[in-house]
């Protein structure tokens, strides 16, 4: 299979990644391989199988809704890349 | 060199509380040991020296005060996987998106290390977020094989291997999604657990595929493996896929069943595991080591885990798939490297992403993305999940109907060099043949060293279990190396 350089440029905008036209070409064929690799799971019978949804069989772990502090802001704010009077800073949307 | 290097972390153990060194004499031995090795080997991306001789000289407080009732790792070294975060200490996971990031908080794991006395001596480098088989997806350069420099000690944990290999540290922390401990433990001679997934906290881990990731040690005996396990495992409220199961005492196990043999446990050896893709002198070895199990009184079962064959395929699309989810928090807001290229938010984090993250991370992050996405999500992600079922399936009519334990090659080669596979990215998947259907299943697994090809580069015996007996897998390991010794100390000169 070979995957469009336009498939792979969609999936790259989904991802939030943005690919030179070099890397582009390079995911078209790797990621084709990869794909057709993965394709052989179509040989393998699943009718009526359940998918995994815990490799135990596990189901919901609950807590009581008892709060309990978190983080200070100043341990949060030393590490942001901006971090101004009301919060992480990012360029204006609106 | 000190010789103190060269010694188990039991025998550290001892030394510390008969008084013949101090723990300030081990911290520094050890810290010599990397000056004069990690130039080449490229193991430790970070070494703290200064907090570790601090918790050293702490340790021999708390030794002089307590005696023999000192916490199992007081004035230990021990060496921590860049995957897994430490508080105040740069966590970076081998990638430029974290660089510099320092994290508020310790992975339980580690914390669980400090609060037994371990000195934490540094960072271990990996391959990018736990993405690879030998180590070479590192943004901070390749770790080097101390059994052949020009080769790969395996990965994702390939620093840890490297630095426990070469006498850096007697024990190490890594984390195994798809055999990143197992792999690299056998490429390098040493002894590396996966635990039973849930039976380690993931708290602090930083995740790649949150279903299968398992965080795990390294050793150079079992008993120093079954001494990190002892401390690491057990519930934490802040994970809830952790087992609440009691945690078993591992090394009084041990000790009870050193030197009594393994009589009546059945070995399954599953034919699918020796196919032609295996190197005929790991497939002769392995048989050999298996052969050996019968002369302690193993019962050999031929087994057929059919569904071997669709394992590398199903966890290329569950890992990537997890992977794209987990790995979608950088973006540069709120922890970690921000790029001034934007001009808009979505060009923030496009290039904050482009810029940070390696190859092969945006390659399974592509992968994971598109096999997730409408209109291929059934015939992809959830067929995959179907198949997991199937293996795990597999697993559990083996164990329940036919054998205790299984036995297989952990990898199928040696180690490779440098190199030789980064061309080919479904080369290097192949890598990890061996081990991915363990995670898959969720169940423990361990590697043995068994012995050397014609080059002399080690090979591993994989082991595994049930869920939740790791117990039987150390036990089985222990017997087997005190029967078939390996030099685990060959690299520490």
């Amino acid at each position: 299979m070979s995957l469009s350089i336009e498939t792979v440029r969609y999936v790259a905008k989904l991802s939030a990644l943005a690919i030179t036209d070099e890397e582009a070409q390079r995911m078209c064929k790797d990621l084709g391989e990869t794909l057709d690799y993965v394709a052989k799971l179509a040989e393998i019978s699943t009718e009526g199988v359940r998918p995994t949804s815990h490799v135990h069989g596990a189901t919901n772990d609950f807590r009581e809704d008892i709060l309990k502090p978190s983080f200070k802001t100043e341990e949060v704010s030393s590490i942001a890349p901006d971090f101004g009077p009301s919060g992480f800073r990012v360029p204006r949307i609106i | 060199m000190s010789s103190l290097v060269k010694l188990s972390a039991s025998q550290m153990r001892a030394g510390l509380l008969s008084g013949e060194f101090t723990a300030k004499d081990l911290t520094s031995a050890h810290l010599d040991r990397i000056d004069a090795t990690n130039t080449e080997l490229n193991s430790f991306l970070l070494v703290t020296r200064e907090s570790a001789l601090e918790s050293a000289e702490n340790a021999d407080k708390t030794i002089k005060q307590l005696g023999n009732k000192s916490p199992l790792f007081t004035g230990i070294p021990v060496a921590i996987k860049d995957m897994l975060v430490t508080k105040g200490i740069e966590t970076k996971c081998a990638s430029k998106i974290l660089e510099g990031f320092i994290p508020p908080y310790d992975c339980t794991a580690v914390y669980r290390l400090k609060e037994h006395g371990a000195v934490i001596l540094g960072k271990t480098n990996m391959d990018e977020f736990a993405m690879g088989s030998s180590n070479e997806n590192s943004a901070y350069g390749p770790v080097r094989n101390p059994w052949d420099k020009s080769r790969v000690p395996g990965g994702s944990s390939g620093g840890s291997a490297a630095c426990v290999c070469s006498g850096q540290a007697p024990i190490a922390l890594g984390t195994d999604t798809g055999g990143s401990i197992r792999q690299p433990a056998s490429l390098t001679g040493t002894i590396g657990l996966k635990p039973t997934y849930g039976r380690v906290s993931r708290y602090g881990a930083v995740a790649y595929a949150s279903s299968l990731d398992q965080i795990g040690p390294f050793g150079r005996t079992v008993e120093d493996v079954a001494m990190a396990l002892q401390v690491i495992a057990g519930k934490d409220s802040r994970d809830s896929t952790s087992i609440g199961a009691p945690v078993p005492n591992y090394l009084e196990e041990l000790a009870c069943a050193k030197g009594k043999g393994l009589s009546g446990l059945r070995v399954g050896v599953p034919k699918e595991y020796f196919s032609q893709g295996i190197d005929p002198e790991v497939s002769k070895s392995v048989h050999a080591s298996i052969k050996a199990l019968e002369g302690l009184g193993c019962q050999l079962v031929d087994i057929s885990l059919p569904t071997t064959d669709y394992a590398l395929a199903t966890y290329y699309i569950i890992g990537p798939a997890e992977a794209s989810s987990n790995l979608s928090r950088y973006d540069g807001i709120r922890y970690g490297k921000r790029s001034k290229n934007h001009k808009s938010l979505a060009e923030l984090y496009a290039s904050t992403r482009s810029e940070g993250f390696g190859q092969e991370v945006k390659r399974r992050i592509l992968i994971g993305t598109y096999v997730l996405s409408q209109g291929y999500y059934d015939a992809y992600y959830r067929k995959a999940q179907q198949v997991r079922t199937l293996i795990i399936e597999d697993f559990k009519k083996a164990f329940s109907e036919q054998c205790d334990i299984i036995a297989t090659p952990v990898s199928p080669t040696t180690a490779f060099a440098l190199g030789e596979k980064t061309s080919n990215p479904l080369q290097m998947y192949m890598a990890d043949i061996c081990t991915i259907p363990v995670n898959l299943a969720g169940l423990p697994g361990i590697s043995v060293p068994c012995g050397l090809d014609s080059k002399g580069l080690p090979i591993g015996l994989q082991l595994v279990g049930p869920a939740l007996e790791e117990t039987r897998l150390l036990v089985t390991a222990q017997a087997f190396m005190d029967q078939c010794p390996f030099d685990v100390t060959a690299n520490i000169v």
